[in-house]
Formats: C-alpha cells, structure tokens, sequence
C-alpha cells in the first residue's frame, strides 16, 4: 500500500475515533457532531494534525475535549498526532451536521435552526424564551405553552 | 522565545511594544469585568439573570484568556496566561476603569454591562479584520458572544429605565455615577494612533461615532436621558487605577500569591 493511502486510511480511523469522542456537557452528541472538528490531515511536519476549534471563548468543556481527543487518539496508536487550536473561521452553530440536530431532538434540546422553535417534547411551535441563557453557554432556557414543558434550546450563534 | 507559536517576527520593537500594550488593554478589560460579575453568582435578583450573568462572566474570561495568551507570546518573557492575570499588581493592568467598579445593586451593574458592552462591539467588529490574523480570530469570535451580552444588557436598560419609580431611580443614579469613566473609551493615546496605522486596531474616532449612535438609540428606548460629559483623565489604560482594582486583585490573586503554582 503506498504512504499516502495509508494515510488516508488513517484519516479515515481517526475521523471514527473521534465520532466516538462525546461532548462533556452533552455526551448524547459527538465533537464531529458539534462541528469541533475542523479537519484531520497530514501536516508538512509529516504528522497527522486534527484541527479542534472552541465553541465559545469560554466554554469550561474545551479543555474536557481536547483531552479527550487526546485520549482517544493515544488508546488508538495515534499518540503522534498533534492537536492543533483552531481559531478562524470562528465556530457557528451552523456546523452541527444534521446527525447532531437529530440526537439533540431526541434527547430534548431543540436544535439550531433559523424559524420558530418547535418543543422537543410534544412538536407544538407555541414556546417561548425564558431566558437567552442556559445550563451551558451553548443553550438558552425555553418553555412550550401547549404541553407547559421547559427546555433547552441549542443556542444559534 | 522570539520564535513563539504563531507571533510573526515583527522586526519593531517599538511596535510590538504598543502591540502588546494593546493586547492587554483589552485582555484586562474582559478579565477585570468577567471577575466583577462572576461576584453576583448566587445573589442576582433572579435565578435566570444569575445564570445570565455568569454565562457573560465565562464568556469574557474566555476572551481574556486568549488576549493574555497571546499578550504572553508576543512579550516573549515566557509568562503564560496565568502569569498575567495572577502575578501582576494593579499599576500593570490596564484595563478600562469603568471594568473595575464595584457592582453596586442590579442597575449599577447593568449600566456598567451596557457601556462596555456597545464599546467591544465597535471594537471587536473593527478587530474582526485586523492586519493582525491571530487578533481578528479572537474577535470575530467575541463579537458573536458580544452581541448577545448587549441584547441582554440593552434589554434591562429599558426594563430598568421605562419600569417602574424605583428601577428609573436607581438607573439614572448609575448612569449619573458611572457616566464619567466613559471619558476613557475613546481617548486615543499613542498605543491606539500606533495600533490604527498599523491597520491593527480601528481608528477610535470612527469607533467613538458607531458607539455613541447605539447609546443614543438605547437611551431613547429606555426613556433615559444622557448625562452631560465630565472629564476624567485618569486612565485605567494607562495603569492608573481606582481604589476599587486593589480589592478586587487581592481576592482574584490570593490563591497564586498565598500558594505560587497550585494548580487543580
């Protein structure tokens, strides 16, 4: 096998690693769900680099990440990869993959999305915003009048 | 340590200098403030601002960690962000004195929010496309964070002015008490001539035109009206101080000074 399909094999496996790396603050979804990871490739250097990109400036779940990023990628013989901070194009909540919205639904975060906020619970778009923030710096505080549930709405950003 | 991860070789040590000084500005004013608000957890007026205000203070930490990163790279005397925000006495921090104000009741905190909030969104907007890469991520990123902070803090001003006898009162109080360190948001000084030149740094004037356009706006939504300019040319920027900075230093520093190095 030549190096540089090799290498795109390795993208490949840690691509699924990191599909398996879930968010400290919510372990339903993935970091590659979240849009954290920005890329996974070879460096000039020769090594294999992923790019994490923070979510919010203060977010206490970046260093939880990044270590467990770490972690997995050491268990599975990637302890030479380098984890490079990655500061532009800052992070928006454009970039949960739809796979991600899904899993924050059925967990009963109302996904990102432009429009009115559907109620993760009963569907019913009569909610209201309690307050624009949240448990987390990712999420505002809603609650639905037809069936009266609060919820966390994964904040658009 | 010139050859730091991501600080180009700048060649001028005057500008890397006015650079620095610059970046501490703001990292200062971030960390200074997100300390002030970070003292409200657990005693705001209701549990839904607590979280809010927390929620800003993490946000402006966050900022001013990576400002104080960076400010650490380009001094180039191998100080991390922890150096800089534990092991500095208050004549080095240079942070807007408006920052530094003790919160006072829930007025006094917002109004002091609200000012500095319509500054870093004409500052970090003009940032978002320095000639410095590595200060236009960060503030692109604040900016969005930004927005929020002043959609929360415009919103209690007009809650809080159009409300009711009382909150009007207690927010004329503080807008009349506060309104004199606004003096220093837009008095440029050879760092801020320095960093506009360079294309680092928006022209403050430009600034100080978009800043007083939304306080305009946000006055009138609020019924308030805005106190008459008073000169106050003691600068936090330049590392003068109120009394207030002390206090606020020796319980944000005492853990680092009483035990150098702890960590969790």
């Amino acid at each position: 096998m030549s190096v540089s399909a090799q290498g795109a094999l390795a993208e490949q496996r840690i691509w699924q690693l990191l599909a398996e790396v879930p968010d400290p603050e919510i372990p339903v979804v993935s970091i590659v769900d979240l849009g954290i990871v920005r890329y996974v490739r070879s460096g000039a250097d020769g090594r294999l680099h992923v790019g994490l990109t923070p979510t919010y400036s203060g977010c206490p779940a970046t260093a939880a990440i990044r270590s467990g990023t770490r972690a997995a990628l050491d268990a599975a013989g990637f302890a030479d990869a380098v984890l490079d901070e990655v500061l532009a194009p800052a992070w928006t909540s454009d970039w949960v993959s739809p796979a991600g919205r899904a899993k924050l639904a059925a967990f009963g975060i109302a996904p990102p999305a432009a429009g009115p906020v559907s109620c993760p619970r009963c569907g019913s778009l009569a909610t209201e915003r309690i307050s624009e923030f949240g448990s987390t710096p990712c999420k505002a505080h809603y609650r639905c009048t037809a069936c009266r549930e609060p919820f966390d709405r994964f904040k658009c950003i | 340590m010139s050859g730091a991860a991501g600080v180009p070789a700048r060649g001028e040590p005057a500008l890397n200098e006015a650079l620095l000084r610059y970046v501490l500005r703001l990292a200062d004013t971030s960390l200074i403030l997100g300390q002030r608000l970070g003292e409200w957890i657990g005693h705001a007026p209701a549990l839904e601002e607590d979280l809010g205000l927390a929620n800003l203070a993490l946000d402006l930490i966050g900022q001013a960690r990576l400002l104080l990163t960076y400010a650490g790279e380009i001094e180039g005397q191998g100080r991390d962000e922890d150096a800089l925000a534990y092991l500095r006495d208050a004549p080095e921090f240079l942070n807007l004195q408006l920052a530094e104000q003790p919160n006072g009741d829930f007025a006094h905190t917002i109004v002091r929010q609200w000012l500095i909030d319509a500054w870093q969104l004409e500052i970090y907007a003009g940032l978002a496309s320095s000639a410095d890469t590595r200060l236009a991520a960060i503030a692109a990123k604040a900016l969005k964070e930004t927005r929020y902070h002043h959609r929360f803090s415009s919103g209690w001003l007009t809650r809080l002015g159009d409300g009711t006898a009382e909150s009007r009162a207690r927010t004329e109080r503080a807008l009349a008490s506060l309104w004199r360190f606004t003096e220093e948001l837009f008095a440029a000084d050879e760092v801020d001539q320095r960093m506009a030149e360079a294309n680092i740094a928006p022209a403050l004037a430009g600034a100080a035109r978009g800043w007083n356009e939304r306080i305009e706006a946000d006055l009138r939504a609020a019924k308030l009206a805005r106190p008459p300019a008073q000169p106050h040319p003691w600068h936090g920027k330049r590392g003068v101080h109120t009394e207030h900075l002390g206090h606020l230093l020796g319980e944000m520093q005492h853990l680092q000074r009483a035990y150098p190095g702890a960590s969790w």
